[in-house]
């Protein structure tokens, strides 16, 4: 690589913070491993980005891994009816 | 009818017990993917509904519950296409060189008030994340719809990046600068109310 693309590497965060969402749900090529390594041994902004980014990712999945611990309930009267809806149905075939 | 009605108890299914069983489950499924309680309460219904058609397809092999939900996750990605078909997609995608609000145009590198600071949170407290999860949805919802798709169908359900890409009609490429903007927009709306 020639000197002022290495500059350029380094210097671009929008690139870093880009391989590093594909990295983490994809596969980067070696070569745009090599460029990441690069930029993250010399900014500290994006290292930091990587460590959130994967904390985002877990609260996520464990967010939406139990639908059930958010208790968000739908009122009676809709599934009383929701319930007589589907007996008609029933009867009905 | 006596027919079906053997049918669905030999495959564990009772219809007769499903709301009351199912639809508070399924309700917080299809809101948490859908940041919009109205759409799925109807999303809810309509899978109830649509399953009663198609219990005789019902062989036991999963759960009464998996089979309901994966009725719904269908419905859900149905609502994904329709909201990802509008014009939206377009201006949502900006190239390299365009304005962004946090890096610079010229150089790629963050700009100074959008550098990432520390949340305070590296480590797993529960007391904490519980907090910081509420703010977390709240991030989450304020996304555009396309956004939130992508970031939805992957991270929550951990999709093919490919297969969800064509469900909504979006190039390969477009779909990575919107997982790319999606996350780096959440996480500055985190440190932003999370203090």
């Amino acid at each position: 690589m020639e000197e002022n693309e290495i500059t350029k590497i380094a210097y671009n965060c929008r690139k870093a913070t880009f391989l590093i969402e594909k990295k983490q749900i994809s596969t980067i090529t070696l070569r745009e491993k090599l460029e990441l390594k690069i930029h993250l041994a010399g900014c500290s902004v994006c290292m930091l980005y990587e460590k959130q980014s994967r904390l985002i990712n877990n609260m996520v999945k464990d967010l939406f891994s139990s639908p059930d611990s958010r208790e968000i309930r739908l009122d009676e009267s809709f599934k009383k009816e929701l319930q007589a809806q589907i007996e008609k149905k029933l009867n009905n075939n | 009818m006596h027919q079906d009605e053997t049918e669905s108890k030999k495959n564990n299914i009772d219809p007769h017990n499903w709301v009351g069983a199912h639809a508070d489950y399924l309700y917080n499924f299809a809101i948490t993917r859908l940041n919009d309680s109205e759409l799925a309460r109807d999303i809810v219904q309509e899978t109830f509904l649509g399953a009663l058609e198609k219990v005789s397809s019902f062989h036991g092999r999963s759960t009464e519950r998996t089979w309901l939900t994966a009725i719904l996750k269908y419905k859900i990605i149905d609502v994904y296409r329709k909201r990802s078909s509008g014009a939206e997609t377009i201006q949502l995608l900006p190239d390299e060189g365009t304005e962004d609000g946090f890096f610079n145009t010229n150089d790629g590198h963050w700009k100074e008030a959008q550098q990432p600071r520390p949340f305070g949170l590296d480590d797993h407290d529960p007391l904490i994340s519980k907090e910081f999860n509420q703010i977390l949805q709240r991030c989450m919802a304020k996304l555009p719809a396309l956004w939130f798709s992508v970031f939805s169908m992957k991270h929550i359900d951990d999709m093919e990046t490919d297969i969800i890409c064509s469900e909504l009609n979006v190039t390969a490429s477009n779909c990575w600068v919107i997982i790319h903007r999606a996350k780096v927009n959440l996480r500055a709306c985190l440190q932003k109310n999370w203090i």
